[in-house]
């Protein structure tokens, strides 16, 4: 376990983490003292593991209810001094961002960072944003480290950066550095201020005058940027190709070039202040080079921004070509600033532009065909035992018997799967975070345009906390008409159960107040019932009753995360089926269990030509017993 | 030892990936050698493919992505998903161990996609690959006391495979540390088991 690392771990020690885990110890190293966040792939671990570390350490942690509200605690503590953090991923930010442009104008004063983790490829999420472009609009100076022992001391480093130009400073990890892990030098925990104070007097305000103050922060983060070790070059002093690479990239871009031998013949330049840029040192660079190739994730920030400075510099330059995502030449399968970055693309890119001949690795074209085409895809599959599939099950029977085309708006979790065939293919819309209920109050309101389609809103818990609430009121103030079902599964399953607000139990694991989610919809003025799932003739009937009624409502369907379930309390009953009473392919249920339900633990038996449980793989929920028609699949309690 | 290593841990999530990349990256760093491990688990609770890239350099610290073509050990927990990570990064050298329990995607237990038939998935990994030792982790798990530390025999059997330059003592002092108590013995017993059989398979094909 690499917190343990992270807490334990002595100075001099190299330990093996993962880029999060690095980040929280440069956190520890720099001397934090308020850590929040709001859960995030690939973020969460930062702030999980600093939880971990309040007992040992002279730091508050938490988890926010929203990105906004954590980054605003993180900057209330900086107001005072103290050193702060906020995590989220490259989501949040957009969640963050209004107060992150207004509280920029103003600075800060204890050493302010925010670590970004953006998701290149969408390993983990919905979309692939690059937070540099959001860093831009706010006018936040930003760093990007390249491998988990640079994120740790990057890290560090920004705390000191941001009290040195007084305002905030961003972090920008991606997947490929906050989950790879590396050798990371520990080094001793900084002693930093742990008083917080701010004297009378000392104020935090936003006004456009102010402008100017952030402008000239950039300004002197950019001098500062200059003379740090953070940017540097490998290869020759003087070469024709230069390639600038920055993040994850850089290992890319090294191995590309000693795989093609041109690790002596093209310059490799690691811009590690990508914004704004260091403008002179990238200059230097840019002298002599008659072309020049770029490689970063997603998006071409930094390639945009040397072309601008080449642009405002050609009279001195020459002619130099530029080679990357803008002129399509640094591209993978989706296209250029699409998907992530890796050695092939520049592989490829580098062989085309330098002319050097390299023959891609790997099995004859004939062989790996052969073996492709029996390689069925693997699509995401909601765990065995899943609430959400009963759920889901429950909505879809509803909406077929109330027969009249309701229109599901979905949201951003585990259960976003009911976008996919696991989840039924049930989500007519997905977006983010709380747009199901803001989409679906729209929605409602547009019968006098002649829409009669009924929508049901399906949010989860965490999700209910972060963004629904504003929706429900808007839905209450303007009566508009919609059924919002909560997935209350007891946790924020989707980025690896962190606690919530209804948990009853914090970032720290201690115990707190439990916030009641019918209690706060009920405080709305709106009716809430609440059904179990796994009860799932019941809870059909209960969505059935409720999306007919006029007005917004609520369905709270409550029943724990599959996995947080096997985790309190393994497995509780023996599901099997019953051989004698399973009627197989000459049952009329079109082998319901296994075709339609779709749970990994219904299975099917070739040589028997029945339906089967996977033993191995069934959480023991019940529900494929109560759905089978021919009641032959047998649920025993086991103690 | 050709330099970088790269080696492929691959299967469905839930199969305990991560797990067994710390182990075999821990070991590795204890030898020594510049390791980097890059893991995708975003949505791997969730049943999806996972597959962890592990790279051992005494040179530098690689990207934790592995190049198309340049991966020479593969140890899958799943067939399919052998097969998945040899086509996009194995070569003719690669050396696959395998386990050959099937876990069925959603696409084929609802119908519409095939499973192919695991012996002659088998048959043509072993005709394009350099070795593929079978182990039947899934049972030796089974005898070890769990399913579960499937994963832990997988370790075993690449220790006893010979084709990692780690001594199966780095591996059993990294499992003592990383293992919490209570289900120590267990793993430690996986590991022996799947060490013992991977040692069986290539004694066989010796004979
Ligand atoms: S983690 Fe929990 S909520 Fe997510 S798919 Fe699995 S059982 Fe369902
Ligand atoms: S009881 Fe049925 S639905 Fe529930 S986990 Fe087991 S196989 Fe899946």
């Amino acid at each position: 376990m690499s917190w343990k690392d992270v807490v334990y771990g002595k100075p001099g020690e190299k330990v093996l983490m993962n880029g999060n885990d690095a980040i929280a110890r440069g956190c520890l190293e720099a001397g934090v003292r308020f850590v929040s966040s709001y859960p995030g792939s690939p973020s969460s671990e930062i702030t999980e593991t600093l939880g971990k570390a309040i007992a040992t350490f002279n730091l508050y942690a938490e988890w926010s209810t929203n990105e906004i509200v954590a980054l605003e605690g993180a900057a209330a503590a900086s107001f005072t001094g103290l050193r702060a953090v906020c995590t989220m991923k490259s989501d949040g930010l957009n969640v963050a961002l209004d107060f992150l442009t207004s509280m920029n104008l103003g600075g800060s004063k204890g050493g302010l960072v925010l670590v970004v983790a953006d998701d290149p490829a969408a390993h983990s999420s919905l979309k692939e944003h690059d937070s540099r472009i959001l860093a831009r609009a706010a006018q936040v100076p930003v760093l990007e480290p390249s491998t988990p022992d640079e994120a740790k001391v990057m890290t560090s480093w920004a705390f000191d950066l941001s009290e040195e130009i007084a305002g905030p400073v961003i972090l920008r990890s991606v997947t490929r550095v906050s989950h790879s892990r590396g050798i990371v030098e520990l080094i001793e925990i900084a002693e930093a201020k742990e008083t917080a104070e701010i004297p009378l007097g000392q104020r935090f305000q936003t006004f456009s005058i102010f402008h100017m103050k952030a402008r000239d922060r950039l300004q002197l983060a950019a001098d500062i940027y200059e003379t740090s070790p953070f940017n540097f070059f490998e290869g020759p002093e003087n070469a024709e190709t230069v390639l600038f690479c920055c993040g994850s990239s850089y290992l890319y871009a090294r191995e590309a070039l000693k795989l093609l031998g041109l690790a002596r013949e093209v310059k490799l330049i690691r811009v590690g202040t990508t914004y704004p840029l260091p403008e002179n040192f990238i200059l230097s660079h840019l002298r002599g080079a008659g072309q020049v190739i770029f490689a970063e994730e997603v998006r071409p920030v930094l390639e945009e921004s040397v072309l601008l400075l080449y642009a405002r510099n050609a009279a001195g330059l020459g002619n130099i070509t530029f080679h990357g995502k803008l002129s399509g030449e640094v591209a993978g399968a989706r296209g250029p600033a699409c998907g992530e970055m890796n050695t092939d693309i520049l592989l490829e890119a580098l062989a085309k532009t330098t002319g050097v001949q390299y023959t891609k690795q790997g099995y004859p074209a004939e062989s790996l065909n052969q073996l492709v085409e029996k390689i069925p895809p693997r699509d995401f599959a909601m765990c065995p035992g899943c609430p959400h599939r009963a759920s889901f099950w429950a909505i879809k029977t509803a909406v077929a018997v109330d027969g009249h085309d309701g229109i599901i708006n979905g949201d951003i979790g585990c259960y976003s799967l009911g976008a996919f065939t696991t989840g039924f293919e049930l989500f007519d819309t997905l977006h983010c975070m709380g747009a199901g209920p803001g989409i679906a109050c729209g929605l409602g309101k547009l019968k006098k345009f002649g829409f009669n389609r009924p929508a049901i809103a399906v949010v989860g818990d965490s999700t209910f906390y972060h963004a629904v609430i504003p929706g429900l009121i808007n839905a209450r103030y303007n009566a508009s008409e919609f059924l919002c079902v909560v997935l209350d599964n007891g946790a924020t399953a989707m980025t690896g159960h962190q606690p919530h607000p209804g948990t009853g139990f914090n970032a720290a694991g201690e115990v707190t107040a439990a916030l009641s989610i019918e209690e706060v919809v009920r405080g709305l003025g709106i009716t809430v019932e609440v059904s179990d799932p796994f009860n799932i003739e019941e809870t059909a009937g209960k969505i059935y009753k409720m999306n007919r009624l006029p007005g917004v409502k609520v369905l709270i369907l409550r029943q724990l995360c599959a996995l947080v379930a096997y985790r309190r309390e393994r497995k509780k009953r023996r599901v099997f089926v019953d051989p004698e009473r399973c009627r197989g392919e000459a049952c009329g249920c079109g082998r319901f269990c296994t075709s339609v339900w779709g749970c990994p633990g219904n299975i099917w038996d070739p040589a028997t030509g029945k339906a089967k449980i996977d033993e191995a793989v069934c959480a023991g929920c019940g529900v494929c017993a109560k759905l089978c028609p021919a009641g032959a699949i047998i649920v025993e309690e086991v103690d | 030892m050709k330099d970088p290593l790269n080696i492929v841990i691959t299967g469905v999530g839930g199969q305990g990936n991560i797990l067994v990349s710390e182990i075999l990256a821990k070991a590795a760093a204890a030898e020594g050698f510049k390791v980097t491990v890059g893991e995708s688990y975003g949505l791997s609770q969730r049943g999806g493919a996972v597959s962890s890239h592990i790279r051992l350099s005494q040179e530098f610290q690689y990207g934790a992505v592995i190049p198309a073509g340049h991966a020479d050990i593969i140890v899958g927990f799943e067939p399919v998903e052998a097969a998945r990570a040899a086509a996009a990064l194995g070569h003719p050298g690669a050396k696959i161990i395998l386990n050959p329990r099937p876990v069925y995607p959603v696409g084929v237990l609802i119908g519409g996609q095939a499973y192919p038939d695991p012996d002659e998935l088998i048959k043509t990994l072993k005709e394009m690959s350099a070795e593929v030792l079978l182990i039947e982790s899934s049972e030796l798990a089974s005898l070890a006391g769990d399913p579960v530390v499937q994963n832990i025999v997988m370790v075993g059997a690449l220790a006893g495979s010979g084709y990692l330059p780690v001594p199966q003592a780095t591996f059993t002092s990294v499992i003592n540390a990383v293992v919490p108590e209570r289900a120590l013995e267990m793993n430690q017993q996986a590991f022996q088991l799947g060490f013992d059989a991977a040692c069986a398979v290539k004694e066989k094909a010796k004979a």
